[in-house]
């Protein structure tokens, strides 16, 4: 279950640089403990202490908000990619 | 995954310009904070302090909104009601208000009229309504142009050569036209179903422009990934602290052409969320500084039925907002998961105003009514908060002896696709004067006006 996951500038400092990393997981949540556990520190960035997705942070599943979706409990597949992106102004 | 690398002399992801240099003549950019009023960012959540370079979330902490910081005792001991009236008639007569160092891209943006609209204030049954029209603000008919001159000004601060951004319409106007003045370069994004006037009113300043096969989400989530890659200034991303800022002087204006004295209510459209709230801060620091007198102002939004998450959200009661899929006509406003609409239903709700939705149909009658009775004619965005401000009337939420001010922001020209089946024909006739008496009788019969449409 290869999930590909682009990563945001401001996060790229947990990820040596790495614009884009891939992970094993079948869930979001199941994707945010993978990335903790390869990059320490970096959930407290995405998450606050319940372990809820920062508000101001949206994820993409294959470029559909997981808000549409079934937010942390959204699945996974083989292949998927997840974009983490800061929220943004607009106009 | 590999990218090409980008064509200005940024390294990929760098927030820092390698060098960071004047684009036309060459001189290095040093920090000459001398004029400038601010001191750096801070988050707007957990009030994290960042220096003023090109970034806009709180990396360290939270990634909440990053905003500038100003020395208000600093912008007190400068600015007065004379320095401000002695002022350029543009948005830098604010400049101590704005976070740029150095000389300002000035293309006469801002000022725009502030419209006594005493037939469309009878039609409605209020005695003192204003139009604040940003329809006809410069270069590119909509306010977007304030909050560009500013980013702009600060991109070339911070040596950004190449800019660009992610945009409904309006803002691609006024980015490539601004960018165009500047010499800068510029690749912007659209959806690709925009308004032709939005399209050929961004192409004819020549940059590149990608129009983006979805809607406006989706545009913003792919231009992210592009501010992560590439090392473009990009101005409703990594330079929206600054840019965001211009929005304030739609504030500042109101104040100075009511005669240094703020309105009891406004009414503004809400497509981010960013305008209604940064009206608010202009507001405030004027207060701040002591160039107006402080009393109530109620705050209230318009959205369109079809992309309404904020007065959705208000509606329940709720301080967070669950993204939609926007379907209106009110492309300019279609953001379905606006970044500030918490702040706009904090600012509605603490100032004893409200957020309302209306249809399609509603925001062409207000395009109409707009139009008929004040001769102006805005674009769809406009039609909301006219068709807002109607309906809150009807619903007594706006009390008849305020001083209502109703935010126009944008112009009708560029978005005749929406009422061009709604409105009358001409009556066609020969060039003799029988025609013309016979098509003027035909007129009269009925009530005078455009002919009918067939």
């Amino acid at each position: 279950m290869a999930i590909q996951v682009l990563i945001p500038t401001p996060l790229q400092k947990f990820t040596n640089d790495e614009a884009s990393v891939s992970l094993e997981a079948t869930s979001i949540d199941g994707l945010l403990q993978a990335l903790e556990g390869r990059y320490p520190g970096i959930q407290a960035r995405l998450c606050d202490e319940s372990g809820k997705l920062r508000r101001f942070l949206n994820l993409y599943v294959n470029s559909e908000d997981i808000r549409f979706l079934d937010n942390q409990a959204t699945v996974l597949s083989d292949g998927d990619e997840v974009s983490i992106v800061p929220a943004v102004a607009g106009g | 995954m590999t990218y090409p690398m980008p064509k200005v002399g940024f390294a990929a992801r760098d927030r820092t310009p390698l060098l960071a240099c004047h684009p036309v003549t060459g001189i290095p950019l040093t920090a000459t904070l001398s004029r400038s009023t601010f001191t750096g960012l801070r988050c707007k959540e957990c009030g994290h302090p960042y220096e003023a370079g090109a970034r806009h979330v709180c990396e360290d902490v939270c990634f909440g909104p990053l905003e500038v910081v100003y020395d208000y005792d600093a912008i007190r001991s400068r600015v007065s009601r004379a320095t401000i009236e002695a002022g350029p008639t543009s948005i830098w007569r604010y400049r101590e208000f704005l976070p740029v160092e150095g000389d300002p891209i000035d293309v006469g943006t801002g000022f725009t009229p502030l419209l006594k609209a005493d037939r469309l204030a009878r039609r409605l049954g209020l005695s003192s309504l204003y139009i604040k029209n940003d329809g006809v603000n410069m270069p590119t008919l909509s306010f977007k142009d304030r909050v560009v001159s500013v980013a702009l000004t600060r991109a070339r601060e911070l040596g950004f050569t190449t800019v660009s951004c992610a945009s409904t319409g309006n803002l691609a106007n006024s980015t490539a036209a601004i960018a165009a003045h500047a010499g800068l370069e510029c690749c912007v994004f659209i959806p690709s179903d925009l308004e032709l006037g939005k399209v050929l009113g961004t192409l004819v300043y020549n940059p590149t422009l990608m129009a983006v096969k979805g809607n406006y989400d989706q545009v913003n989530r792919l231009c992210s990934e592009v501010a992560n890659t590439y090392g473009w200034g990009f101005v409703n991303i990594n330079l929206r602290p600054y840019y965001s800022e211009g929005s304030k002087t739609l504030g500042y204006e109101v104040i100075e052409q009511l005669g240094w004295q703020l309105p009891d209510h406004i009414v503004a459209p809400l497509a981010s969320g960013s305008l209604f709230t940064k009206i608010r801060k202009g507001f405030d620091e004027f207060i701040k500084v002591g160039l107006v007198d402080e009393k109530p102002v109620r705050f209230s939004g318009a959205q369109a039925e079809g992309c309404s998450p904020i007065a959705q959200a208000f509606a329940a009661g709720r301080d967070f907002i669950t993204p939609v899929k926007p379907n209106t006509i009110a492309k300019s406003i279609a953001i379905g998961n606006p970044a500030d609409g918490p702040y706009a239903i904090d600012i509605a709700n603490r100032t004893g105003g409200t957020i309302a939705a209306v249809t399609d149909e509603e925001i062409i009658d207000g395009i109409k009514l707009l139009a008929e009775m004040e001769g102006v004619f805005t674009e769809t965005a406009g039609g909301t908060t006219i068709a807002v401000l109607k309906k809150l009337v009807e619903q007594g939420k706006i009390d008849p002896s305020e001083t209502t001010v109703a935010y126009i922001t944008g112009n009708g020209l560029k978005t005749t696709e929406a009422i061009a089946s709604s409105i009358g024909a001409p009556y066609t006739i020969e060039p003799q004067l029988a025609s013309f008496h016979e098509a003027w009788e035909r007129s009269q019969a009925s009530h005078g006006g455009a002919a009918p449409r067939a």
